[in-house]
């Protein structure tokens, strides 16, 4: 049924495979240039999104916009966003991480209150056992950490030697988590001691 | 053939996935819920309707020792146009399939059909070919992932039937579980095939 087909010459293989990936770049580069700033917003109202989550409410800046850099033990730069009320600091937003847990890195958001308390956490990217450590985006085990202050309230699981309450079966994870909350509380601490 | 049977024979008859056993990996790998395997079904009909329009458009301009690259540069570009437009419009989802868009480009199907019918055949009949295989794929996607969503988390398209604290069959949200659904689905759809 066909017409007849380009033959498979030299020539004709290098024009053809030529033409075909210059109309898909062109066509890429079309759809690229109108989905950037889309994506780019996306990507903001995420962060921004996350940060809403863990803060005091209250805040009259733009929190994704006001941020600290810390370094925490390993040289790794954490970012603290910092959310204001007029001129004061009402609270911090932290994104920590861990490399302790059970399958890959795990990412929190930790909202730590201007006087030292942990406000809010929110789970920005883990890797665990569905059904077990997953458990940790549950109110049940990040809910005891809320409206603790690290002072008195030892971030480490109780086996070693802490107040946390493990999740059963998932003691890996739950020692991770403590770690990625202490890793944002003490650069908290750092950020405390640098501006007094 | 009329266009109706080709669209049909992709959704039963030569389902891609319970009969052909094409593409595997994202049919194992993202199926942890229907809202999962919808959203992968559908990103695949779309690049493999249109790649397979404009690959029987262009079959007889493409020598065919140079066929496979000049269709595969085709598949890439519209899977790199549905990733950049999901990044911007559906983040969320988009972070839920990861990877696994990208990795359209590698879908046998894609290439299979491209190979074995858009490139010998009108551009019509390639277009229902594409949409037939295409919403076939979906539907073992939806099927997979309903089923493991509703044995592994108690639920299903994310609305919840179990209360929080009952225990699920975890293993059909992990990897072994995939396996062992879609071999009982694959048995199911083998005795019905036979019957019709």
């Amino acid at each position: 049924m066909a017409p007849k087909k380009l033959e498979s010459t030299f020539i004709n293989m290098t024009i053809v495979l030529t033409c075909v990936a210059v109309v898909s770049a062109f066509s890429l580069g079309f759809v690229y240039s109108k989905t950037k700033a889309r994506i780019q917003y996306a990507k903001e109202q995420k962060k921004l999104s996350a940060i809403k989550d863990v803060i005091l409410p209250g805040f009259d800046n733009r929190p994704d916009k006001k941020v600290i850099l810390v370094s925490d033990e390993y040289g790794v730069k954490l970012n603290a966003y910092v959310a204001m009320k007029g001129q004061k600091v009402t609270s911090y937003a932290i994104k920590t991480y861990t490399k302790q847990a059970f399958s890959g890195e795990m990412w929190l958001m930790v909202g730590i209150t201007a006087d030292g308390k942990i406000n809010k956490i929110k789970t920005l990217e883990q890797k665990e056992t569905p059904g077990l450590g997953t458990k940790i985006t549950e109110m049940k085990f990040k809910g005891q950490f809320f409206g603790k202050d690290p002072a008195n309230f030892n971030i480490k699981v109780k086996k070693d030697g802490g107040d946390v309450d493990s999740i059963t079966a998932a003691t890996v994870t739950s020692r991770a988590y403590s770690d990625a909350v202490g890793r944002a509380y003490n650069a908290f601490l750092k950020i405390k001691t640098t501006q007094e | 053939m009329s266009n109706w049977k080709t669209f049909t024979k992709g959704l039963f008859k030569d389902n891609p996935v319970f009969v052909m056993l094409l593409g595997m990996c994202p049919v194992l790998g993202v199926t942890t819920s229907a809202m999962n395997g919808l959203g992968m079904g559908l990103a695949t009909t779309f690049v493999l309707t249109l790649s397979n329009v404009v690959i029987s458009l262009i079959k007889n301009l493409i020598p065919d020792k140079v066929r496979i690259p000049a269709f595969i540069v085709v598949i890439a570009s519209f899977v790199t146009i549905v990733d950049l437009c999901m990044a911007g419009y559906l983040p969320g989802l988009h972070s839920q399939l990861g990877l696994f868009i990208p990795l359209i480009v590698v879908n046998c199907i894609v290439l299979g059909r491209a190979e074995s019918f858009a490139s010998k055949n009108k551009t019509i009949p390639a277009l229902f070919d594409g949409l037939g295989m295409g919403l076939g794929f979906t539907i073992a996607l939806v099927a997979l992932g309903g089923v493991r969503e509703i044995l592994g988390s108690g639920s299903i398209f994310d609305f919840k039937f179990v209360s929080d604290n009952a225990s699920t069959l975890l293993i059909f949200v992990m990897p072994p579980g995939a396996f062992i659904a879609l071999g009982y689905i694959i048995a199911i759809t083998n005795k019905l095939n036979k019957k019709a």
